[in-house]
Formats: C-alpha cells, structure tokens, sequence
C-alpha cells in the first residue's frame, strides 16, 4: 500500500523536476550545449534503465510471492520480440495475450 | 505557411499516435488504482507528470517501499532523456515568449516531439511562427487523450478482476517502451549490461541495485559506441 503522503510528495516531486529537464534547454540555460560526453551517455539512458527495472520484476514477480514463474519469462519474451518488430501497442499485446493464454492452456 | 494552417498540420501529423497513448495511459490508470492510488491520485499524477514511464518506474518502486526520494530519483533519471529533447528543439522554437516556452516544456512528450523534429529536418523553410504552432499542434493532440485515457482508465479499474494478472502489465509496458530502442549493437549492450547488473546488485538495499545497474549499462553502452568508432577509423 503507498501512503498518502509518499504518494503526494512524490508526484509534487516529480512533477517539478520532470519540468526543469524537459525547461533546461529551452528556458533556464538559453540554449546552450550539452557537453559530448554528456550526449554520449544520455544517448544510453533508456536502454538501460528499462532492462534495469524489468529484470527483477520478471525474475521475482510479487504475484508469485517471489518464485521465477516460467510462463511470466516466456510472455515477455513474446513481447520483446512483438516490440523489436513492430512497436510499442503490438509488444503490450503480444506481452499480455500470450500470459493469458499459456495461463489457459496450463490451467495456472 | 500560416501559424494557424501549421498548428492544424501538427494535429493531423500526430493523430496515428492515439492508437498508442490510448492504451498506455489507460494502462497507466488500470496499474495505478492496482496499487493503491484512488482515482484522483491517478489522475492528478497523469496530468501534473505527463511522462508515463518514469510515473510507471516511481509507483514500482513506492510499490516495493522503496523510499520515496529513491523512487524519485528513478523517475528523473528515466525522464532525463527529455534534456536532449529541449536541446534539439531550441534552434526552432526557441525564439518564442518565455511563457511559451514554459507551456511547451510542460506538454514536451516523446512521440509528439519526434514527429515535431522530424518535420522540422524536413522542411528547414517553415517560418518560426509556423514551427511553434506545429509544436503546439502536436502536443494539442496527444495531451488530452493523455489526460482522458488514464482517467478511462483509472474508472474501469473497478470492473477489473485480480485473474487478469494485471501485476505484468508494469513489465510488459516497460518492454514495450524498450525493445523498439534496441536496434543498434552498443544499445543491446546497454540492455544487457544493466540486466546482469540487476541480478548481480539485486542483493542491495533500497532499490539501489536498479541505479548500479542502470549506470553499468549506460557506460557500457558508450563504451562500446566508442570502441566501435575506434574501430571504424583504425
């Protein structure tokens, strides 16, 4: 459960830090450039948090209270796939369509 | 080109891009009341964030109580790439009020701005007035649906039974958002780095793991940018 408050200061939080980012170079530093090394790495941000984040989520899901669960592994899989090829809407599909029906077909 | 006729072109511009904001921000909504958040809380996220996978990565977090700075930190770090994206726009739009430039940072998103830059590099003869009503054009499009999608979402929630594994949407969002980035070899090391990582650092207190994680695969994706351009010129 996420309290009230956490919830608050979070979002308030993160709202306002979310705007000096996208603001940076449009308002507060007039325009000025980023340092290569800079561009180099940020380049990679996306690439790694996700992975970053799913990783756990995938390996020791809540909803199995912890245990790997294979049909979980190979739905992500399918969406992996569907997003490399297609896109962003095919991968969630792919992702949740193929849970609900390995979950079918094995009863789980 | 008319600021008027512009704004209209980047409305219309955008409008394949529903078929995806409709469904992940109602997925937002869904996954939001599955943790707990209550309608307004859901919404009030959507509407002041605007950012739907650093809201996904905060309530994952908060979710497995992390503390509350340590979500935020995850949550930024995700939206760090719009840094990039306000830099690449300030030579189009750029000029404008600084109310204006206040107003596109806060609708500034991601499918939105591609199409906005893109269009820019297409047609560097577009007068500067006509580039701020395009910009604006497109996000006009984008945010409400943005906005409405994730309330339809947070409503139906109710009518959602736990069977539904909603649990996997969160991963199934994040891959979503990924796998359509991994399309070059020092990206794939990025992923994969940061994948070992997170098994590697899982033991870590406080999430810290994702961050350790998360930097491993940002160096090794320039590290391997750079040792390919060394290699190029070798």
């Amino acid at each position: 459960m996420i309290s009230e408050a956490a919830f608050w200061t979070l979002t308030a939080a993160l709202g306002v830090g979310t705007f000096l980012i996208r603001f940076s170079f449009l308002g507060l530093f007039g325009g000025r450039q980023l340092p290569d090394w800079a561009l180099l790495h940020l380049k990679y941000v996306g690439a790694a948090v996700f992975p970053a984040l799913i990783t756990p989520l995938l390996l020791w899901p809540d909803a199995t209270g912890g245990q790997t669960d294979p049909i979980r592994l190979l739905a992500a899989a399918a969406a992996f796939v569907a997003g490399v090829r297609f896109g962003v809407v095919p991968a969630i599909v792919a992702g949740m369509g193929s849970l609900y029906l390995l979950q079918f077909i094995t009863g789980a | 080109m008319s600021p008027t006729r512009a704004f209209w072109r980047g409305y219309l511009d955008c409008a394949p891009f529903i078929l995806i904001v409709v469904p992940y921000s109602m997925m937002f909504g869904v996954v939001a009341r599955d943790a707990g958040l209550d309608v307004l809380q859901t919404f009030a996220m959507s509407a002041i964030v605007i950012a739907g996978a650093s809201q996904f990565t905060a309530l994952a977090l908060l979710q497995d109580q992390a503390p509350v700075f340590i979500a935020l930190l995850a949550a930024l770090a995700v939206n760090l790439r719009m840094a990039m994206y306000s830099a690449a726009l300030v030579p189009h739009i750029g000029h404008a009020p600084l109310g204006l430039r206040a107003l596109a940072a806060y609708l500034m998103v991601d499918q939105a701005f591609a199409v906005a830059v893109r269009t820019y590099e297409d047609e560097p003869s577009m007068p500067k007035p006509a580039k701020v009503a395009y910009y604006f054009g497109c996000m006009a499009l984008i945010c409400p649906f943005w906005y409405g999608s994730t309330l339809a979402g947070a409503l139906l929630r109710e009518a959602i039974p736990a069977s539904w594994s909603l649990d996997f949407a969160v991963p199934v969002c994040f891959i979503a958002l990924v796998a359509p980035l991994l399309r070059s070899l020092p990206h794939l090391a990025a992923a994969f780095a940061a994948c070992a990582g997170s098994i590697a650092f899982a033991g870590l207190p406080w999430s810290l793991g994702i961050f350790a994680a998360a930097l491993l695969g940002i160096v090794a994706g320039a590290q391997t940018e750079l040792a390919l351009k060394r290699r190029q010129t070798a």
